[in-house]
């Protein structure tokens, strides 16, 4: 008999093995396959030792990681008073500021790089590591805000009765609760600055370098993919080092005690200080965005609309072989696409992730935890590796999806998938094992229980990471432009490409689709965010 | 049980329904479009055409062009060896004489003289079995911002020399030859000037005389040269020939001129693809590239100059852009062999 | 029989939570599953439910097992010790919940749902979110959301212990009227040996994983089958005696218990089974408390300390003497 319980139980083991297969599938076509082909050329090509042995490549990764970490700093920082105003303040204009703190995150690389040039005109350590951080401060702001929400208050209050200072009362009671979102947003942080590109090669001005420009550079302009694979092996080992660290926080915030929704109220006395904070923040996070208004308005002749105007045409002699407006269509139906594939993949995988976590093997378990690990690895690999990955293979599966635009959606996914399952999981891990009981005895099955309990649980935090990872796939550059063909350029993808052509009208009108980037951006998370306010109670998320 | 499932049925139906209208709004013109071949021309980043010229070259070959762009012509060049076994297009264009070695070391292309390449491109050949045709021709040479010398009452530099002379201190901008691709030809270019013993010294001044280094052409151009719209700091860049025709004034006269004694020739080739499956209608694409009718579109679209004679240029190039007549140059097979030492050696003199 | 649990184990581990558990409960029958914190109850109530996974030994139905029937198809109905209803749907959603899934038509939901408000007493909460109902008023949803799809057996875990005592009484009362009336079958799981008695007709008292006596509430409540299970119903002294004609005799006094036969007996004493009285064995007070009905004492007796209790009235504190008598009410037969 015991024997019939134990098929019962491995029958299920089996369909969630089953299920299992859509993310794990997923990523190794379109990523594991691909990155371990183009590395396999690498050290088969010999090589690999020297580079490693090299005390250059060792004093770029020392500088990957510090900038990096610096930059994490800085995003850290500049993220909490942002966070804690979305978090507790009600003061008009705060629901603009949830959705402004994301703009930075979409705009392309390279003007960003040129609008801080235009501060720092010779590059340099200091505007490189504010950069990095300046596409961040969101990722801070809106995880620590979600664990910031449900923290209880009263614990704060009992400091103070019993005669903490407003300072000491957040630094001995709030921080360490804090404490899991701050290091799993760090985590996430810090791989997007480790591996971040466009800026480093422009403010970095070739005297900085990272591994990620080495690889690239190694990769696409060398040739040399043995000395890449070396470099993507150190890479590897710093972002397994990362994940770690955000596993090991997560593990925390599992154990973290029962959280209680808090409403937002108008700040008193001292309350002010980080409102304040938060406004400078969020002022220095516009500047670089009002910059890029004010360059598209500007002509040397006064101000002009012809950078809007030409987003009606293909630029300045034909730059672009779509006008700016099917630029932005195409970055939509892209972003949606993405955003759709990486919701499907990523909610089944936390699904499964939640179940493995769950069951009673050990086995499982550990399976929960590699598969745990190994979705967040497409944000610590370069998008140049991947993409040259995608050249030596992807023409083994039918339909040479190679040069297929459909693949523009699948990169864009892989970057998203990442956040999607850190911000669906641990809601998901969060409902109370008992109401699924319930539900089961009330005669649920175990899918109906996924569709009745956990997914109406969680169903802010599945339109938050949709949201977010919407906006994601709209900023996406690295594997895009890699991937988009000429004839359907993204907007990212449209706004290098003018940029890199001489004439005056081809750079206004760059920064005019830059501009219309930022609109539809805060046009698509409003809406989105309004979607998600309706329905739903829970909202806890972290990456 | 029934209504339950029909729920379900609809709602995957949706979500089905609703991706594949997305899919098809992003993928645009995807596939085979009835009987017609479609031919994939791989190309670099800066591939520009008018739309009518293609059109009517697949009216009058019945030939549908699908152009796929590949990064510049190093990322090409290195896509197209990887891909060689099974290419990823039928032919390629933009590969340029400093990795026309490797491509050709490689075995990417196939032979193939095209009729057209007489009247012309055969003077840039690099290649006695003609695996690849010259397109078109591009110099880079040093821009300068006349403007700025005329109000500052300098003299105008006309030379490599001129830009180590400390009267032209911390007023050159230039781009990285690690990874950007003028960056490389303007080293290239004091290479071939100053030979393999003579160029580090030379650059040793450039250095001392405050030479700035950015990783890309569009930092150097839009945002540090005081002659272009970005309205920088510096009066001399490293660009194109070309470049002037783009900076016209109100009055139509060039804002910035090249300086033609220091320019380094860059020529882009087309050819077939040894593994590409559609060999005659790929060889029909070549001789697309190089006739008159294509020939006569690249000045004004790529701002490179038509390597076929007799091709008239956009009016105000004669002023503007003229072809630099004696422009520095180096064969191919040493550009391939020394490419990567020099590149290092640069790095580590400038420390860039 | 309806249910028959036939040498159930369930381990964690190594660790045996629930050991060989045999059990029956006949159609309509309330069975009590009484025994301390830990002591494997609610684990042998999840395995029954189907919601742990079981070592060794069958559960069935009517004689057919349930080890191949997942939860969702068992028909067992579960109420959790906090309610557990579901936040993001209002009460009238979680009621009809059990009844969507069954796929009830969409009218009788509602009359249902009508018809179990009442029975809760909680008419026209239809439209309440259940975060602003009190721990009773959720309690009595969560019933209602378990007995909405009639369940053939009702299983009940620590269904009371949330709420505050006089809500608890009113609440067990209400329960024990409900499923003697509707002629539910149940299985209860406490701690509370009064919510125990009152709302079932047998217990079964567990220990240490182990079900350690089954019978009639009276039966068992008089005759504890060990020192275990008789400290767990409340008795905190032992006594040994001898019975002779209805008639037993300990060092503690003399009592009359009819029904026992003669020869030695173990006697359980709860605490009312020593009375303060005018004659009997003489003590000390050593500590005195207040209750509700009575007042509960701590005596010193030669060479051994008691429990007792007193009228209210009395006014007794430590150091007072007194005299303690035995009161069959109290006394359990141990063994």
């Amino acid at each position: 008999m015991a024997l019939a319980h134990g098929s019962v139980t491995h029958a299920r083991t089996a369909g969630l093995a089953l299920l299992g297969l859509l993310p794990v599938a997923f990523l190794v076509v379109f990523f594991a396959w691909p990155v371990v082909a183009i590395l396999g050329r690498g050290f088969s090509s010999g090589g690999v030792d020297t580079v490693l042995a090299d005390a250059q490549t060792w004093q770029l990764a020392v500088f990957t990681l510090v900038s990096a970490a610096a930059s994490t700093v800085v995003a850290v920082v500049a993220g909490l008073p942002v966070a804690y105003v979305l978090a507790r303040v009600k003061l008009p204009g705060v629901g603009l500021v949830r959705t402004l703190v994301l703009v930075p995150f979409v705009l392309p690389t390279v003007v960003v790089g040129l609008a801080f040039r235009a501060l720092w005109p010779d590059g340099g350590v200091l505007p490189l590591v504010l950069a990095n951080a300046f596409f961040n401060v969101a990722v801070v702001a809106r995880t620590v805000a979600g664990l910031w929400g449900h923290l209880d208050p009263r614990a704060t209050e009992a400091a103070r009765a019993l005669g903490a200072s407003p300072w000491r009362a957040f630094r001995t009671v709030t921080l360490p609760a804090l404490v899991p979102a701050l290091a799993s947003a760090a985590a996430v942080v810090f791989l997007f600055c480790a591996t971040s590109f466009g800026v480093v090669l422009i403010l970095g001005g070739g005297r900085y370098r990272t591994l990620e420009t080495e690889i690239y550079l190694r990769t696409v302009d060398l040739l040399d993919l043995s000395g890449a694979a070396a470099l993507s092996l150190i890479q590897f080992a710093a972002v397994l080092a990362a994940l770690a660290v955000g596993a090991l926080a997560r593990r925390r915030r599992d154990n973290a005690a029962k959280l209680k929704q808090t409403t937002p109220r108008r700040p008193r006395g001292s309350e002010w200080w980080p409102v304040g904070a938060a406004a400078v923040v969020v002022v220095l996070l516009m500047t670089p965005i009002v910059e890029l208004f004010v360059e598209s308005l500007s002509t040397p002749d006064g101000w002009s609309l012809a950078g809007y105007r030409a987003l009606n045409t293909t630029g300045q002699n034909g730059a672009l072989q779509i006008s700016g407006w099917l630029a932005a269509k195409n970055s939509l139906a892209a972003a949606t696409d993405a955003t759709l594939l990486a919701m499907t993949v990523g909610v089944v995988a936390s699904v499964v992730l939640v179940a493995l976590r769950r069951s009673p093997g050990r086995l499982a378990r550990g399976m929960g935890e590699t598969m745990d690990a190994a979705l967040m690895l497409p944000l610590g690999v370069s998008a140049v590796t991947v993409g040259f990955g995608y050249l030596v293979t992807l023409d083994a599966l039918p339909g040479d999806l190679r040069t297929s635009p459909l693949l523009v959606p699948f990169a864009q996914a892989l970057v998203i998938i990442p956040l999607v399952v850190r911000m669906i999981l641990p809601v998901l891990r969060a409902v109370d094992l008992r109401l699924r009981q319930a539900a089961a005895t009330l005669g649920a099955s175990p899918g109906r229980v996924w569709r009745e309990i956990d997914l109406p649980l969680a169903a802010r935090s599945l339109v938050a990471a949709a949201g977010f990872g919407f906006v994601v796939a709209l900023g996406e550059f690295g594997a895009t432009s890699f991937l988009a063909r000429p004839d359907a350029p993204t907007l990212p993808v449209a706004v290098a490409t003018l940029i890199s052509r001489p004439g005056e009208l081809n750079n206004q009108m760059a920064y005019a689709a830059c501009a219309l980037l930022m609109v539809v951006t805060v046009v698509g998370v409003l809406l989105i965010d309004r979607f998600g306010s309706v329905r739903g109670h829970t909202s806890v998320g972290e990456f | 049980m029934i209504p339950r499932t029909a729920r379900t049925v609809l709602a995957l139906a949706t979500v089905t329904a609703l991706a594949s209208a997305c899919s098809l709004s992003g993928g645009g013109s995807g596939g085979d479009t009835g009987q017609t071949p479609t031919v994939t021309l791989v190309t670099h980043d800066s591939f520009a055409a008018p739309q009518d010229v293609l059109d009517a070259f697949q009216r009058q070959s019945g030939i549908k062009l699908k152009i796929l762009k590949s990064g510049d012509a190093g990322e090409l060049t290195n896509k197209l060896v990887l891909t060689k076994a099974n290419p990823i297009g039928d032919v390629a264009y933009g590969v340029d004489n400093t990795f026309a070695s490797r491509a050709l070391g490689e075995g990417v292309f196939r032979p193939f003289t095209s009729p057209e390449a007489d009247r012309g491109p055969q003077r840039y050949s690099v290649d006695p079995q003609h695996r690849l045709s010259a397109v078109d021709v591009g110099d880079v040479c040093v821009n300068i911002d006349t403007g700025y010398f005329a109000s500052h009452h300098l003299p105008e530099p006309t030379s490599y020399e001129d830009l180590a002379d400390p009267k032209y201190k911390d007023l050159t901008v230039a781009e990285s030859a690690a990874t950007a691709s003028p960056g490389l030809a303007f080293l290239l270019g004091t290479i071939a000037k100053f030979g393999e013993q003579g160029w580090p010294g030379y650059w040793s001044k450039l250095k001392a005389n405050g030479v700035k280094i950015d990783s890309g052409w569009e930092e150097a151009y839009s945002k540090d040269f005081s002659g272009s719209s970005g309205k920088g700091p510096r009066p001399i860049v490293v660009s194109y020939a070309s470049s002037p025709a783009a900076e016209l004034g109100p009055d139509g006269k060039p804002r910035t001129k090249a300086l033609l004694d220091t320019c380094f020739r860059q020529i882009e080739y087309a050819g077939v693809l040894a593994g590409g499956k559609q060999v005659p209608q790929a060889e029909k694409v070549v001789d697309f590239l190089l006739s008159q009718q294509f020939q006569a579109t690249v000045a004004a679209n790529m701002y490179v100059y038509p390597a076929r004679e007799g091709v008239s240029l956009p009016s105000g190039w004669a002023t503007a852009a003229p072809l630099p007549q004696n422009p520095a140059t180096l064969p191919a097979d040493q550009i391939q062999a020394g490419r990567e030492k020099w590149i290092g050696a640069w790095r580590s003199l400038m420390g860039a | 029989m309806a249910l028959a649990v036939r040498d159930l184990t369930v381990h964690y581990g190594s660790f045996a939570a629930v050991r060989d558990a045999r059990l029956d409960i006949a159609d309509g029958e309330v069975l009590a599953l009484l025994g301390p914190s830990g002591s494997g109850k609610s684990t042998l109530l999840r395995a029954i439910t189907g919601l742990e996974p079981v070592t060794a030994g069958t559960v069935s139905w009517d004689g057919a097992d349930l080890a191949d029937v997942p939860v969702h198809r068992r028909g067992f109905g579960l109420v959790f010790q906090d309610g557990q209803l579901f936040p993001h749907r209002d009460v009238a959603a979680n009621i009809a919940f059990g009844l969507r899934m069954h796929g009830v038509p969409k009218v009788r939901q509602t009359a249902r749902i009508t018809e179990l408000l009442s029975l809760v007493g909680l008419v026209g909460y239809e439209h309440r979110r259940v975060t602003q109902l009190s721990g009773g008023q959720a309690q009595r949803v969560a019933l209602a959301r378990a007995l909405a799809p009639e369940p053939r057996l009702l299983l009940l875990d620590e269904p009371l212990s949330g709420l505050d005592a006089g809500l608890r009484e009113q609440l067990a009362i209400d329960l024990a009227d409900l499923l003697r009336r509707s002629k539910i079958t149940a299985l209860l799981v406490t701690h509370d040996q009064e919510e125990a008695f009152t709302l079932a007709d047998r217990v079964a008292v567990l220990d240490a994983g182990e079900i350690r006596q089954e019978g009639a509430v009276r039966s068992v409540w008089r005759f504890p089958a060990d020192d275990g299970v008789a400290k767990f119903l409340g008795v905190t002294t032992f006594v040994s005696g001898v019975a002779a004609g209805g008639v037993v005799r300990t060092d503690l006094g003399v009592v009359e218990l009819p029904d026992v036969a003669d020869g030695p007996v173990r006697l359980g004493l709860r605490p009312h089974a020593l009375r303060v009285a005018e004659s009997g064995v003489p003590g000390e007070v050593t500590a005195a408390m207040h209750r509700r009905e009575h007042l509960r004492l701590v005596v010193a007796l030669t060479g051994s300390t008691v429990d007792a209790v007193a009228p209210v009235a009395a006014d007794l504190r430590a150091g007072d003497q007194v005299r303690l008598a035995l009161d069959p009410d109290g006394i359990a037969l141990v063994g």
